[in-house]
């Protein structure tokens, strides 16, 4: 293990352009070494973050009293790196990391809603999180801010925000949503067309906020827990592992070997039975329906399995601060055992059709490019970054129980379109048979579950893990008695839609609801 | 294509054929509902789905609906992509603000007489997300709402008995 080799020379270079950086600005978030800067340096150490090579996971902001904190973290290799940078509530302005980091664009539009930080270099300033129901001048995550809002009665429709437009002869406006035509969340696409040929597309995202972050202040940590489960229903297991990791820290609560082991298969079945979702979607999008049942088919069996031993389809609060609600009992841990190889011969029956299909490969193949460069720029992680040449996955570099004891392979491909997001999935489904194989075979015996014990107040606590979409980053910090001060959960989505936006150039407007299920962005899980 | 064909030979009916996979309630749910649906939509029901701010776990179970154990459309009941094609508005949330308006239109685009189910915990009364300056809490909030369907998320086979008891209502009601 490297242990932070290469923090002195980044540190150095921060020093040579002019970051002041004094004994005791390097303290710790959580378990994460932690830079404090002036607010003047806040964008030069981007940059410098960036010629290093450091990787951009997540930027959030915080109040204490009349301070506000804003915070990103970012990662070079295996080892997370924090910065802060403290701004009185007078003067809430702070250079942008978003022209080092185009993936921190719109997190920090959502700070700028939320909390009033003015990113003042910021390339694109427009609101983003707010729509109508709070005010320009407003801001829901500050303390003085009331739950219930300032504005009761209807709201108005989010009419005035300003899209891209383009001019000439031929060129046309294609607006969708929110309300899409299949059964998905809402959105709103605008796209600018000539012909069949898609000019741009603009995302305009926002409609399920649903104030995740506000409720969660004063709640203690199951309460939490809860919410986090439900911050995105599909990832439903990842964000509630994230979110207890994250809260375990902060409490240094030891989660038993037991417990670790069972969230780990909870979360390699959700993964399993998404991914078959998605592949089976994929190909429904291009009317090869063959796929579509043959997937579905699987993953409803798979969700009963995890119903008849966990309780539930999408093991939904299962997992619990200090590990895990309940026991699987040896019957069911057999049962599970019992599928994974049919379900291997399954694929192995499966892809090798969907490949041979012309008219498929027709319709995927090349369609919805994404270059490592862009997926590298936005920091994509999961299917869509795997596809696109990006070898991350939290299981392996992040090394935590019981990931740190498996062996496990990470697919990557470097074709970087529909065709290699299904891939990748159909890889996974396999690489994550296989670590259900050790999971099962290792298991340990004992307790599922420690006493959970809340931390004294302002201990904060980073989780990170790799979800079925990717990378998820929590952060919460506790207040008094043992309630929740701030939670931030960071769905993988917020990486993965704007490479939407860039892999939809040059393709035709048909081919835009293939593209979107190949990367299948949580809009809960990004609206907050 | 030979290998197409003989997978989908080999799988056969899914439905009807995998004992462990069915369900008698469903099936003896789906025939009354076949049978109501007859009577009232002239045989087939168009659901438009309406995510007024859910966490999409609704969405999932919505759209299992489809795959081929439940296979819904064989009672008549189809989900269509716009409302002003449906006879049902399936209606998930918490309605957030954010959505407020979008719903508002849906169901003002949806035709008369029309059936809206409020789905989930959520759709019921806001579920873990409640009321608050970023959520209108339950469906009945903004729009008139017929039934509730709770459960987080309801299963396929709670919603489908949902789906029933609305239209036998109707059915009683007209």
């Amino acid at each position: 293990m490297s242990a932070y080799e290469w923090l002195p020379e980044f540190l150095d270079r921060l020093k040579a352009d002019n970051v002041l950086l004094e004994e005791d600005s390097i303290t710790a978030l959580a378990k994460i070494p932690m830079l404090m800067l002036e607010a003047e340096d806040w964008g030069r150490a981007a940059a410098q973050a960036q010629a290093f090579g450091l990787r951009w996971i997540g930027g959030w902001a915080d109040q204490l009293g009349e301070t506000i904190r804003v915070n990103a973290c970012l990662v070079y290799q295996c080892e997370a790196l924090a910065l802060r940078a403290m701004l009185p509530l007078d003067t809430l302005v702070l250079p942008s990391h978003t022209p080092y980091y185009p993936g921190a664009d719109r997190m920090e539009r959502h700070t700028q809603d939320m909390y009033g930080v003015l990113f003042s270099d910021h390339p694109d300033p427009r609101r983003w999180a707010r729509h109508h129901a709070w005010g320009e001048n407003e801001y829901p995550l500050r303390m003085d801010f009331p739950l219930a809002g300032t504005r009761p009665g209807p709201m108005p429709t989010d009419d005035n925000y300003r899209f891209l437009q383009a001019q000439g002869a031929g060129v046309y406006e294609i607006p969708v949503g929110p309300v899409h035509a299949g059964i998905i969340e809402p959105g709103h696409f605008r796209f600018l067309a000539v012909g069949e040929q898609v000019l741009n597309l603009e995302q305009r995202l926002g409609y399920v906020h649903k104030g995740i972050e506000k409720i969660a202040v004063g709640r203690d940590a199951q309460g939490v827990a809860r919410l986090a489960a439900r911050v995105s229903g599909d990832s439903t297991v990842a964000h509630s592992w994230a979110a207890c990791m994250a809260m375990e820290q902060a409490a240094a609560v030891q989660v038993p070997d037991r417990g670790n082991y069972l969230r780990a298969i909870m979360a390699e079945r959700e993964r399993i039975a998404n991914h078959l979702g998605d592949i089976g979607a994929i190909c429904n999008d291009v009317a090869f329906a063959f796929a579509q049942y043959q997937f579905s088919r699987l993953r409803e069996a798979w969700q009963r399995v995890s119903q008849q031993v966990f309780g539930h389809r999408f093991m939904m609060d299962c997992i619990v601060p200090g590990g895990v609600a309940n026991d699987a009992d040896s019957t069911g841990l057999e049962l599970i055992r019992t599928g994974l190889e049919p379900l291997r011969r399954e694929m192995q029956e499966l892809m090798p059709i969907l490949d041979d299909n012309s008219s498929l490969e027709d319709r995927l193949a090349t369609t919805g490019f994404l270059s490592a460069e862009i997926a590298a720029a936005f920091g994509s992680t999961g299917y869509v970054g795997k596809a696109s040449g990006q070898d991350i996955d939290a299981r392996r570099d992040m090394r935590y129980a019981p990931y740190d004891r498996l062996e496990m392979t990470v697919p990557v491909l470097q074709d970087g379109d529909v065709e290699a997001r299904m891939h990748i999935r159909s890889e996974e489904i396999l690489a994550s048979l296989d670590l259900l194989e050790q999971l099962l075979r290792d298991i340990p015996a004992g307790d599922i579950r420690s006493e959970w014990h809340a931390p004294v107040e302002d201990v904060e606590g980073v989780g990170i893990v790799d979800g079925w979409r990717g990378e998820i980053m929590t952060c919460v910090r506790f207040g008094a008695n043992g309630k929740l001060a701030r939670f931030f959960p960071r769905d993988p989505s917020w990486f993965t839609w704007p490479a939407l936006e860039q892999l939809i150039h040059g393709n035709i407007v048909p081919d835009f609801p293939v593209c979107n299920k190949s990367v299948n962005g949580s809009y809960s899980g990004h609206d907050l | 294509m030979l290998r197409l064909l003989n997978k989908i030979r080999k799988i056969g009916t899914v439905t009807e054929a995998v004992p462990a996979g069915r369900d008698p309630d469903f099936e003896e749910v789906g025939e009354q509902l076949r049978n109501h649906v007859g009577e009232m939509f002239d045989g087939s029901l168009a659901i438009r789905e309406v995510d007024a701010g859910s966490c999409n776990g609704c969405e999932l179970e919505v759209n299992a609906l489809n795959n081929s154990y439940y296979d819904i459309e064989r009672f008549g009941i189809h989900f269509v992509a716009s409302p002003r094609h449906a006879d049902m508005l399936l209606v998930t949330g918490p309605v957030s603000k954010h959505m407020e308006a979008a719903l508002r239109r849906t169901y003002d685009a949806t035709p008369d007489p029309k059936l809206v189910l409020a789905m989930g915990d959520c759709g019921a009364d806001g579920g873990e997300f409640g009321c608050s300056y970023a959520s209108c809490g339950g469906v009945s909030n903004i729009i008139p709402v017929d039934g509730i369907i709770r459960g987080c998320p309801p299963t396929p086979l709670a919603l489908m008995k949902a789906i029933l008891a609305l239209v036998e209502k109707r059915t009683g009601g007209d």
